[in-house]
């Protein structure tokens, strides 16, 4: 894909996919739209300006792999998976339906993703596998996995975090959805995780902190990626939980429920 | 005495083999590589050996990332860490995509011996049969091991082979042919069918030669692959013999006697007994444990008078 696309373009794509989510959760009448909506423009830059893929090659052995390991943000990669042309946009009406392709929580068999994940933790080792895959093939794609906030309570990250320093894997970009809240609360009360970018940075990797919902800050934070040697990079995405719809942002009640139809509408009002 | 021989060994030394065979296969290990012998492998190709620390569920994911990437790895640790210590890993990283990843998993039962408790993998194998299209091996001797790893490599999904600490005596000659799915008849016989795997498999064929003298013919089954099981060879075993004694160094549920009692109750219910681990074990040496917890010939010798008792009523 690789097009350079204007940040209004991409602005306008990021509008789309939110109106998406929040209708094909909807229809669901169940689903995550918080941390959904949280990671539409690390999505939308990664697979439209980022990303070296082909929708109709999926399985194209030197595409860059994009890891999904918040499973339960399935709607998001959904959502842009179907607007890259994976499958049609129609096919999101059957999310969580029975008989239909797109899961509650993400499964491979589904065209463009990589993995099957939603026991939180697992989405970083996956990567680093992926990571080695390459180097000992010699090919030159890139892996990125993104993360919850949350997730990073899980041990199995940490595991990963070391690991990945430890092979020395610069081909490996984590990202961080830094919205702050998990199912229970903020994450500084259920599970403080700060001093957050120090942990990171005290395991070995090279920090990017930045605004998650900044176009141009995320495009240079994943270019600069591309230039650091022999350490993976992290990217910590502040973000919103529930950004672009007013009663959704920073409202942990809808980490894991959907909006009813009247909710909807104000939400589509306030995305159009 | 037959001869001896170490199952770990006889991995490794294949693994250095299909090395040199196939550049896709990768290894694994978790901390553990001088006794899971995976560091025969790694001394002779460094560049595709991930030593993972001790980091069972990170070891499990990375196996998946790289089987998803065309690399056919092979990951070991002790059979009590896998499944125990990442039994999720396993589960969502790799069942569930049918991943092509080999787990071999060695020091499992209680034979491990001294460490104790803790280090004796007794559940390990019904975990493992509770995954989805997870195949499942457990070989009997050296020769078993050398080929059902080789197997394992040349098919595609995920595979559990569980490996024992000591050395074990060499129950099947040179030109045995190891296949997955398929028991091994290592005895004829129509009074009665032993099936047994691992390192079991010796006491079933000394007990098996011992009840002969009285004239009860044991059939003997090695029933190497737990899953999937060879219900052909049990259905012939229960019409043709008319019972059955399953012994295993495993829990009595969840391993050998469940999977070929559920097949036995499905299409030819006949008296059962069941050789097993009832609980947990302790620290001692192996063959004082198999002794104390009875699993041992004599023991399957008494399973297999009370079942011809049950036939005869």
């Amino acid at each position: 894909m690789n097009t350079e696309l204007s940040i209004p373009e991409l602005q306008q794509i990021a509008r789309k996919l939110r109106r998406n989510i929040v209708t094909m959760i909807a229809n669901a009448s169940s689903g995550h739209p918080g941390g959904s909506l949280s990671a539409v423009e690390i999505l939308t830059t990664l697979y439209f300006r980022i990303l070296q893929h082909d929708p109709a090659n999926p399985h194209w052995p030197d595409r860059d792999r994009f890891i999904l390991s918040k499973g339960h943000a399935s709607p998001v990669l959904y959502a842009t998976l179907a607007e890259t042309g994976y499958f049609p946009v129609e096919e999101l009406m059957t999310f969580r339906k029975i008989g239909s392709r797109l899961q509650g929580h993400t499964d491979h068999n589904i065209p463009g993703v990589e993995m099957s994940a939603g026991s939180l933790g697992q989405g970083l080792s996956f990567s680093i596998g992926c990571a080695l895959a390459a180097r000992l093939d010699k090919k030159p794609y890139r892996v990125y996995a993104l993360l919850g906030d949350g997730e990073c309570e899980e041990g199995q990250v940490w595991e990963a975090a070391m690991a990945a320093v430890h092979f020395k894997l610069d081909n490996l970009v984590a990202i961080v959805d830094r919205n702050g809240l998990q199912i229970d609360g903020w994450t500084k009360d259920i599970m403080n995780l700060e001093p957050f970018p120090e942990k990171w940075r005290a395991s070995g990797w090279h920090v990017i902190d930045i605004d998650g919902h900044d176009f141009t800050q995320l495009f240079e934070a994943f270019e600069h990626a591309k230039t650091v040697k022999r350490q993976p990079t992290v990217i910590i995405a502040r973000t919103i939980k529930g950004k672009g719809v007013s009663f959704m942002e920073n409202n942990v009640d809808f980490h894991g429920k959907a909006p009813n139809p009247a909710q909807l509408e104000i939400a589509l009002k306030e995305l159009a | 005495m037959a001869k001896t021989a170490s199952l770990r060994e006889a991995y490794g030394k294949t693994l250095v083999e299909l090395g040199k065979e196939n550049p896709n296969i990768v290894v694994l290990d978790a901390d553990l590589s001088h006794s899971t012998m995976t560091y025969y492998f790694a001394s002779q190709f460094p560049d595709r050996f991930f030593n993972c620390g001790i980091a069972e569920q990170n070891l499990m994911g990375i196996s998946a990332g790289l089987a998803a990437s065309g690399k056919i790895p092979v990951a070991s640790t002790f059979s009590v860490f896998a499944p125990g210590r990442c039994f999720d890993q396993i589960r969502v990283s790799i069942a569930h995509q049918h991943l092509n990843v080999k787990i071999v998993a060695t020091h499992g039962g209680i034979t491990v011996g001294e460490d104790g408790t803790s280090h004796q993998a007794i559940e390990d194998l019904s975990l493992v049969c509770s995954l989805v299209g997870m195949t499942v091996i457990v070989p009997c001797d050296a020769i078993e091991t050398a080929q059902a790893v080789r197997a394992a490599v040349s098919y595609k999904g995920p595979v559990y082979i569980r490996l024992c600490r000591p050395e074990m005596p060499i129950v099947n000659d040179e030109n045995y042919r190891f296949v997955i799915g398929k028991a091994t008849q290592m005895r004829q016989g129509n009074h009665i069918t032993i099936i047994a795997m691992g390192l079991m498999v010796a006491p079933a064929l000394e007990a098996s030669d011992r009840l002969r003298l009285d004239g009860i013919n044991c059939r003997v089954l090695n029933m190497s692959t737990l899953q999937p099981i060879d219900a052909q060879a049990i259905v012939h075993a229960a019409a043709e013999t008319g019972g059955i004694v399953t012994v295993e160094e495993h829990l009595e549920h969840g391993g050998l006697g469940s999977i070929v009692a559920q097949v036995v109750a499905r299409t030819r219910p006949v008296p059962i007994e069941f050789v097993a681990l009832k609980g947990y074990a302790e620290s001692g040496k192996p063959a004082e444990l198999l002794e104390k917890y009875g699993l041992n010939a004599k023991n399957i010798e008494r399973a297999v008078r009370s079942v011809l008792l049950r036939k005869a009523t």
